[in-house]
């Protein structure tokens, strides 16, 4: 736990966001070089190519950004809280009650900011029924915890195959494009960005904390952290990072589960380190894996859930085999 | 110095009769050891006693004020626990695992000083496994492990050390050098509080005894008091052979 240098692997992974950031404005339809998209930054450069990179591409790179960080971020809170690598933001039916909320929304015909908010609300009351089940008549372990989640999840699975069942076929797509994350409808990036921000400087105070209650909750209360409150905060925490991600952008998979484990094998297990780490690596990832499904099958968009999962599925199968 | 008391104290175990009270007094200086038959409820006085489960009633002190009164993160300055069972969710080096005993003496925002750091290797060192320091602990073995568990206690130095059969996987040697540095540690004006099940190590090491029976029943004292072939013979219901050597009793199945 003994930070030698927190900093360097954190400027590196920044310099990284800032570079695939830079990749991501600059590549669509209309190509523009390295070159002139510092000239925009900058506040050079064309009429055309401003709007293009300051007015489209801009927002949507940095909703990915968010959407990445808030989902590895939450991943490796869960993790934490259920003492479980194999943990992600959705095992606990997040996301299946937010895409409840969405589906719902697109049924009754609604579009942007009534699906958003109903996809809030869904994860949400998904967090609620998920925490008030688990609590039950006391004991509160994370094993139950998970069961309850898991269980709550295949329910939320139920309840969107039926929805998708009932919906006529023209407005499949769209529901569709949202359960498998989609940055197109991203609105604005900034609730997500400034959600992320203040997360990351809240649990710098609590990372050590973390680290203590990675060891059992027993251990962390003889060692004086105040387990229960702290394991509640944890959980609305991620449950708020994860409703805001999947508000933004749909239920993009496996950021959660992989950006924290991979930064693991590398970085060690210092929350303090991985916690930050999780915020960049995450961002940086998706910002990547969008610009792909943007220039796959140009000018056809991917939703960008597939690219994660293409990637998340062989890296997490590997980590796995690797582990014993 | 710190002294645990407990008032009228009955251990919750479901099912079972509540038994006698206990009025414990775990002064500086004392080297305690607990024994009983498995199940008797060892661990969960040990967990009781350090504020982790609610008693079924009565209550514990801290010098004079009831535990349940005094901030977690004081507590944990004082008093501190091995357990017996120990999780590892997350890979952790064995220097990291010590560290952790730091965490009640630091502040939210503060980080691990080179002071810290120095307690915990000096502990590591003590334990012998220093060696060990840059090693995962899910790599170690039992005895090991154990004795990284005692060195993270040692780093977080508090005043009465509670430890929950701290011999458990040890090899004769390293038994000999833990219950020595416990004693060390009584020495230091510090008490100790641990369950045995061994009856040579208590006869050798322990001042004071607590025998728990299963029914509940429960007596306390000097060691020399409490080790009595008769009374162990019926605590483990195990005819003894006891034999005196070097001054201390020694006992075998018989």
């Amino acid at each position: 736990m003994p930070i030698s240098s927190p900093y360097k692997p954190l400027l590196m992974l920044l310099i990284a966001g800032f570079l695939a950031a830079l990749l991501s404005v600059s590549i669509g339809s209309t190509a523009i070089g390295f070159e002139d998209t510092l000239r925009v930054i900058t506040g050079s450069g064309t009429d055309l190519q401003q709007t293009l990179i300051l007015e489209l591409r801009l927002p949507r790179t940095l909703s990915a950004f968010a959407t990445g960080g808030l989902l590895a971020v939450a991943g490796a809170l869960m993790q934490v809280l259920l003492r479980n690598p194999l943990a992600d933001p959705y095992v606990l039916g997040l996301s299946g009650g937010a895409a409840v909320g969405a589906l719902l929304a697109m049924l009754a015909g609604a579009a942007g900011f009534l699906v958003s908010g109903s996809a809030f609300a869904g994860a949400m009351l998904a967090t609620l029924m998920v925490f008030g089940l688990a609590h039950g008549s006391g004991s509160w372990t994370p094993s139950r915890l998970l069961l309850t989640g898991v269980v709550v999840a295949a329910g939320w699975g139920a309840i969107i195959t039926l929805i998708l069942s009932m919906t006529p076929a023209s407005r499949l797509p769209g529901m569709l494009y949202w359960l498998m994350g989609d940055l197109s409808h991203a609105a604005t990036p900034w609730p997500g960005m400034i959600i992320l921000v203040l997360v990351c400087l809240m649990v710098f105070p609590l990372g050590r904390a973390l680290n203590v209650l990675a060891r059992g909750s027993l251990q962390a209360a003889a060692l004086g952290v105040s387990v229960r409150p702290l394991e509640w905060s944890i959980y609305l925490m991620a449950s708020l990072l994860t409703a805001t991600a999947v508000t933004m952008a749909g239920s993009v998979g496996f950021v959660g589960l992989v950006v924290p484990h991979m930064l693991r094998l590398v970085l060690g297990n210092d929350q303090r380190l991985i916690l930050p780490a999780c915020a960049l690596a995450g961002g940086t990832l998706l910002v990547l894996a969008d610009t792909l499904a943007r220039v796959v099958i140009a000018p056809e968009q991917l939703p960008v859930g597939v690219i994660t999962a293409l990637i998340g599925v062989p890296t997490f199968l590997y980590l796995l085999y690797r582990s014993r | 110095m710190t002294r645990l008391t407990t008032e009228a104290l009955i251990i919750d175990i479901p099912g079972r009769a509540s038994g006698v009270p206990l009025n414990l007094a775990i002064e500086p200086g004392q080297v305690w050891g607990v024994l009983g038959p498995n199940g008797v409820g060892k661990t969960t006085l040990l967990h009781t006693l350090a504020g982790l489960r609610e008693p079924r009633s009565g209550q514990m002190l801290l010098n004079g004020t009831p535990l349940v009164d005094i901030r977690r993160k004081t507590v944990s300055q004082r008093m501190g626990l091995v357990f017996q069972d120990r999780q590892d969710g997350f890979p952790a080096t064995v220097l990291e695992t010590a560290l952790i005993g730091r965490h009640p003496w630091l502040s939210p925002w503060q980080m691990e000083s080179g002071e810290d750091l120095a307690i915990a290797e000096r502990a590591l060192e003590t334990l012998d496994v220093i060696h060990l320091k840059d090693r995962l602990v899910n790599t170690l073995s039992g005895g090991e492990r154990q004795r990284v568990a005692i060195a993270t206690l040692m780093t977080q130095s508090p005043e009465i050390w509670l430890l929950d059969e701290p011999t458990n996987h040890l090899d004769l040697q390293h038994q000999t050098a833990v219950m020595k540095l416990l004693r060390q540690q009584a020495a230091c004006d510090r008490a100790v509080f641990m369950c045995l099940h061994d009856l040579n190590l208590a006869a050798r090491w322990c001042d004071q005894i607590l025998l728990l029976y299963p029914d509940g029943q429960a007596c306390w004292g000097p060691a020399r008091d409490m080790l009595v072939t008769s009374a162990l013979e019926s605590l483990f219901g195990q005819r003894l052979l006891s034999a005196e050597l070097d001054g201390f009793p020694v006992f075998v199945p018989g």
